[in-house]
């Protein structure tokens, strides 16, 4: 039963002029908890003590986690709308992936350039081509290579199914990308927030880290959304020129 | 150089992406709003949007 009433509420989101209405009512409410994460996660993130190690550079933790954990998200949540597009041809689904690839382009080059100012006065380095790295570089280019996809084609819903296959086989970099540092010996740190046993951070820094990791998800769901109804409304505007140079070729 | 500068660095290359990510959103959805009042008020609706406006 509520099975049912579950892909209901999902079908109705199939509308795009529901999705509309739904957008309108909850980007307010969802604009104003990030502002409002964002503020406290900021707050925590410089009034806690710097690390017995790494000094205060243990701060650019709190944004270069978040950014690297939204770049796998985003992908993820690109290709569950990937698999809307190919499996159930929902109206709203290649909308959804083609609207998130320049956020995940974004939040993944956020999390190469902070990484890398990290790198140098941890480890003495802006860069190696160590397997964490590297797979994330990989990340980018797959990003950038299917807004330009998307960009070349005219045709949308070919470029939707094109893309939504080039999602589906890219998705391969994500454990890939997770499971790096267990599989190779990288320069980068095995993993310290979700693990078998718990996280081994300290609690002084794991509160601003996990606050800003819900701030910037929430960022990237309210951009999301605000991206998936800009795309709506470009359609909207296309098909209705469409319709006037109809009109108008009648006419002459 | 030292630790504050990376950490400014870091700070600020992410808010400059994150700024620039909604000024295009926010852009670009003024932009198309404009487009649709635009094509509206000449005259050209959705065919969907009429028996809407009827029954409100």
């Amino acid at each position: 039963m509520s099975d049912s009433i579950a892909i209901t509420k999902i079908s109705e989101l199939a509308n795009p002029t529901r999705f509309l209405a739904l957008a309108g009512r909850v980007l307010p409410w969802l604009a104003g908890v990030t502002a409002a994460l964002f503020m406290i996660g900021l707050y925590l993130s410089f009034t806690t003590e710097g690390d017995y190690q790494q000094g205060a550079t243990v701060r650019i933790m709190y944004i270069h986690v978040p950014a690297a954990w939204l770049s796998m998200m985003c992908y993820t949540v690109m290709a569950l709308s990937a698999i809307g597009t190919l499996v159930w041809r929902h109206p709203l689904a290649d909308v959804s992936h083609k609207a998130a690839a320049p956020l995940g382009a974004a939040f993944t080059f956020v999390a190469l350039a902070t990484g890398s100012l990290w790198g140098k006065p941890m480890w003495g380095t802006w860069w190696v081509w160590d397997a964490r790295l590297t797979s994330v570089f990989v990340l980018f280019l797959m990003y950038l290579g299917l807004i330009a996809l998307n960009r070349a084609m005219d045709d949308p819903s070919k470029a939707a199914r094109v893309s939504a296959v080039l999602i589906l086989v890219g998705f391969v970099n994500i454990p890939i990308i997770k499971f790096s540092v267990d599989w190779w010996n990288t320069l980068h740190q095995p993993a310290s927030v979700i693990r078998m046993g718990g996280p081994t951070l300290d609690k002084e820094f794991l509160w601003p880290l996990l606050i800003m990791a819900l701030a910037f998800t929430l960022l990237f769901f309210t951009l999301h959304i605000i991206a998936i109804r800009n795309e709506i409304w470009r359609r909207r505007v296309a098909a209705q020129r469409r319709l006037a140079a109809r009109l108008a070729s009648r006419e002459a | 150089m030292n630790h504050t500068f990376y950490i400014a660095m870091s700070y600020g290359i992410t808010a400059v992406t994150v700024l620039c990510l909604i000024a295009w959103t926010w852009l670009d959805g003024r932009a198309r709003r404009r487009e649709l009042a635009g094509l509206e008020a000449s005259g050209i609706r959705r065919r969907s949007a009429k028996p809407t406006e009827v029954s409100q």
